[in-house]
């Protein structure tokens, strides 16, 4: 194949690959964001893999250090218990006493 | 006594205990190092199952087991990240006499290091499709990708992406073997194991070395391009673009 029309082929997958991806906002609607200080006691999220394993080891409900998946777009606004609000940066509040 | 005896003992149950531990009597300590040195044996073994999965559902959990004690004893970790321990799987396996009739399982295992190294790298924010689709033509044979750090390719002799499927989604094994090569993306946080279009892998290691598309297409013969570069768009793999001018 010759140099040009390689790149025709490039540039008829890219814009398939480019439609394809903006005819499925699927990947927009299930985005997903780290939320802190929302997750119950026992119930944050983490794969991370040996040696920091930590999902499900929040000690305290909203414990402020810990997160959880959310929809993307939905943490800081989540309503819970005493006013508090999720947030996208760790939190200093709710911390397990050392 | 010297660090050095110490860990060499630690990690050797043939080696007498390191001199000089005492307990707050005075007493020799060798009982208690003992306790020490299960625990250290006991939680590598066990970031090795959590590390490979997929290794040990092939091997069964009790020969997993056994194997793992082994290669924590021939290669404990040199680095004080546990989250990477295991770099050395590979290659043990491949001179472990025990399962040289299974020679696929190096490749799964560098598969799931690649994993893993793929959830622990940088996040990065895909490039705008607007600015993808705003190159003209004629220019993409010049254009550079810089790919997420997130992405991994994983080149195999063996249906790898087949056994993988089978053993973490409850799909029937592979029938025939057949060469796969593996596209790890990580769109969001967790890590996915894609199936490369055949051919494709020599593309995409050009594109991640810096290569320009025209040369990542020199370096590869026919593949399915608009399978592969659906994939990259798809999976976010697409972080930048640069033209040759100013890369």
């Amino acid at each position: 194949m010759s140099n040009s029309i390689k790149t025709l082929a490039v540039a008829g997958s890219l814009a398939a690959a480019l439609s394809a991806h903006g005819a499925t906002p699927a990947a927009a609607q299930e985005a997903k964001e780290k939320c802190y200080g929302v997750a119950l006691a026992g119930q944050n999220d983490c794969a991370a893999g040996p040696g920091t394993t930590c999902a499900g080891t929040s000690k305290v409900d909203y414990q402020g250090n810990a997160w959880k998946l959310v929809p993307a777009g939905t943490c800081t606004t989540m309503e819970l218990p005493d006013g508090r609000t999720g947030s996208l940066e760790p939190l200093d509040r709710d911390l397990p006493r050392g | 006594m010297r660090q050095a005896d110490f860990r060499a003992a630690l990690l050797d149950p043939s080696r007498p205990h390191p001199p000089g531990l005492t307990d707050p009597q005075g007493r020799p300590a060798g009982r208690r190092f003992n306790v020490y040195r299960n625990n250290v044996t006991v939680s590598l073994v066990e970031a090795l199952k959590t590390a490979f999965p997929v290794l040990r559902k092939l091997v069964g959990e009790e020969f997993f087991a056994a194997m793992a004690l082994e290669h924590v004893r021939a290669h404990p970790p040199r680095s004080p990240l546990l989250m990477l321990y295991g770099t050395d799987m590979p290659d043990f396996l491949a001179r472990f006499p025990p399962v040289s009739h299974l020679p696929y399982l190096p490749d799964i295992a560098r598969l799931e290091l690649a994993l893993r190294e793929s959830y622990h790298a940088a996040d990065a924010t895909p490039v705008a499709p607007d600015r993808l689709a705003a190159i003209p033509p004629q220019d993409l044979a010049n254009i550079r990708l810089r790919l997420a750090p997130a992405l991994r390719l994983v080149r195999s002799d063996w249906p790898i992406h087949a056994i993988w499927v089978a053993n973490m989604k409850e799909a029937p094994p592979p029938r025939t073997v057949t060469a796969q090569d593996i596209l790890i993306l990580r769109p969001e946080f967790d890590p996915e194991p894609h199936l490369l279009p055949q051919g494709a892998a020599p593309f995409i290691a050009a594109l991640a070395e810096g290569k320009t598309i025209g040369t990542a297409l020199d370096a590869a013969g026919d593949f399915d391009l608009n399978a592969t570069f659906a994939l990259l768009v798809s999976g976010g793999a697409i972080i930048d673009i640069a033209t040759e001018t100013s890369a």
